[in-house]
């Protein structure tokens, strides 16, 4: 019987030939990620040491990751002892892949692992942050884990107990209508299956539109796969992932590219035409309650914020410049832009993406995770509603459990900046 | 799971956001979390932090249960006050999360249970007393007992780490 594309990965990554849906495995890990929860790994991993007469060293310092981006600059003397305690550990143990706050590679954690190529296809990635299922996009199988099994992972090198999961294929036909996109796309298949409909389950992108999407969109559906409940959402790797990897990650070294055997047996399939979609909207308090703008147009908004691992991208930045360009942010609401990285960052500087926003209104602040959870800069006030192109609107998440927060795509909220009101951006002028 | 009373009864789809607040996340360690838990449920937590809500309670949940982020803090925050979690499921990363803390928890599908019922835990079922009504409990992943024998997956890993070559 044939594998699907998680099937073989996990098999191959355990030294076995084949895995069935169901089987524990102990796959090796190639890459473990860590962002400033890094501080409770560090403690956990001192303590699996501790009484066994062995020093405390990692695996493999080389596969070890550590971006600091959730709270940057450190926004507490708590934080900032928390970041100097990382920094201490990264020096002890040798951690080459290392993201200081820093504004020439520093970044959120899954931009920095995607554009610096840290991820390869085939890979086993595990990262303390549930949108590790982003690296699915470039043919890894990536999860989110937490800080005790990371220890457990610094330690041994492999990940135990992973369950091979059963594959959701969701094939993807025809092509985006203009102001549609890949966040469109991922928010009507969560709408559809549910915050839970792909629990436990692997989610694998198939279709016409996703072998025609390029990598930063591709980031977006595997990215959000986990608001579906998926524990990986995964594009199968092809001439898009090697040339990203090659002119954009810098990758040198030869790729080994497989896909899903064609006789892969999927627990579920469902199809969406690409075509027929429209811009969507994640409505409070859960991720699935999705429904069409035009159900919602003309409400106020009062916070505006793209930005995130979801939606900080170059092209992200570009279509908000683009539609912001010689317009102004409405008085009633504001607008803040967090870029996914400084690459980027100084990117959209050189083509002026940063000069159009920020004299639009909006204000563009240092890369990283802040508003999105409500740590750090953009909380909201009692009552207050915000559209974001981030990844979560529970009840609380933007720093505030009296208010509410709406997602959408970057073309939604730049149009919804210049009325103060959810805008389709198919009706700008 | 002993048997206890229901001490909160919540709906399906609760995040880790509800259970511990992303704001609080720059604390980290077991010993300090548990301040913050349902920190939002102003209500819930003055109880927890005002030590009336006894050792042993239980939460009883709805549907994926701790969707969301991977803050380990939201287990420990519950852990710390002996509290049980039983939900009709749990989110992966949370449960495996649970599993490796020793955080005791209970997948039971079919759970009716209003906040004051009091939970029996026999024979793979749960019986609410108050109720009178039985449900089925789901075991938890077989793969997962060595870690729950061992105490969590600090002692399992310092085991494998002194034992295995």
């Amino acid at each position: 019987m044939g594998m699907t594309y998680a099937q073989k990965l996990l098999a191959k990554a355990a030294g076995k030939a084949h895995a069935a849906v169901g089987e524990v495995l102990e796959p090796q890990v190639h890459l473990a990620m860590s962002h400033e929860n890094g501080a409770l790994v560090i403690n956990q991993f001192d303590e699996i040491f501790q009484g066994t007469g062995r020093e405390a060293k990692v695996w493999n310092a080389d596969r070890i990751a550590i971006i600091f981006d959730h709270r940057v600059p450190a926004e507490s003397s708590k934080t900032a002892t928390n970041q100097k305690k990382i920094r201490e550990f990264v020096a002890k143990q040798g951690i080459g892949k290392f993201h200081d706050i820093r504004g020439d590679v520093g970044g959120i954690c899954h931009q920095i692992l995607a554009e610096n190529g840290y991820v390869r296809p085939g890979a086993v990635v595990v990262g303390t942050d549930s949108h590790t299922t982003t690296h699915g996009a470039l043919g890894a199988f990536a999860f989110g884990i937490g800080a005790t099994e990371m220890a457990s992972v610094w330690a041994l090198g492999r990940i135990l107990n992973v369950e091979v999961p059963g594959t959701i294929k969701v094939v993807v036909s025809g092509k985006f209508p203009e102001h549609v996109y890949p966040k469109d796309l991922i928010l009507h298949l969560i709408g559809k299956i549910s915050a839970e409909g792909a629990n436990y389950k692997a989610i694998e992108f198939h279709g016409e539109a996703i072998r025609n999407m390029p990598t930063s969109g591709r980031l977006v559906l595997c990215n959000m796969s986990v608001e579906a409940g998926a524990t990986a959402g995964i594009v199968p790797p092809d001439e898009e992932t090697q040339r990203y990897l090659r002119e954009e990650a810098g990758v040198k070294e030869p790729l080994e590219l497989f896909g899903p055997d064609p006789d892969a047996v999927y627990e579920r399939v469902v199809e969406i035409d690409a075509s027929a979609l429209g811009p969507q909207i994640a409505c409070p308090h859960t991720v699935d309650n999705v429904k069409l703008i035009n159900e919602l147009a003309g409400k106020k908004v009062q916070q505006i914020v793209i930005g995130s691992c979801t939606n900080g991208r170059l092209d992200d930045l570009e279509i908000a410049a683009k539609i912001l360009k010689g317009r102004r942010v409405a008085d009633s609401t504001r607008m803040l832009v967090f870029p996914a990285s400084w690459r980027i960052y100084q990117k959209a500087m050189s083509l002026g993406f940063i000069q159009d926003l920020t004299q639009a209104g909006a204000v563009v602040c240092n890369p990283g995770c802040g508003p999105c959870l409500g740590i750090h800069q953009g909380a909201l006030g009692d009552g207050e509603i915000a559209l974001a192109t981030t990844n979560r609107n529970f009840k609380g998440r933007m720093g505030n459990p009296k208010a509410e927060v709406y997602l959408c795509s970057p073309a939604v909220a730049a149009a919804s900046a210049i009325t103060g009101t959810i805008t389709d951006p198919r009706g700008l002028k | 799971m002993k048997n206890g009373k229901v001490v909160l009864k919540l709906g399906d789809d609760i995040s880790t956001d509800i259970v511990y607040p992303g704001r609080f996340m720059a604390t980290v360690l077991p010993t300090e979390t548990p301040q913050f838990a349902f920190a939002d449920n102003a209500e819930f937590n003055g109880k927890l932090k005002a030590g009336k809500v006894p050792a042993g309670g239980i939460i009883a949940a709805g549907k994926n249960f701790g969707c969301g982020s991977s803050r380990e803090q939201a287990v420990s925050c519950i852990k710390g006050h002996n509290l049980t979690v039983a939900a009709k499921n749990i989110a992966r990363i949370f449960l495996q999360s649970a599993i490796n803390l020793g955080l005791d928890i209970v997948i039971c599908p079919e759970l009716e249970a209003a906040e004051g019922d009091e939970l029996e835990m026999s024979g793979g079922k749960i019986v609410n007393r108050t109720s009178g009504k039985a449900f089925a409990v789901e075991p938890l992943p077989k793969a997962r007992q060595a870690i729950i024998d061992a105490g969590g997956l600090i002692p399992y890993t310092r085991r494998l780490l002194t034992t295995r070559p």
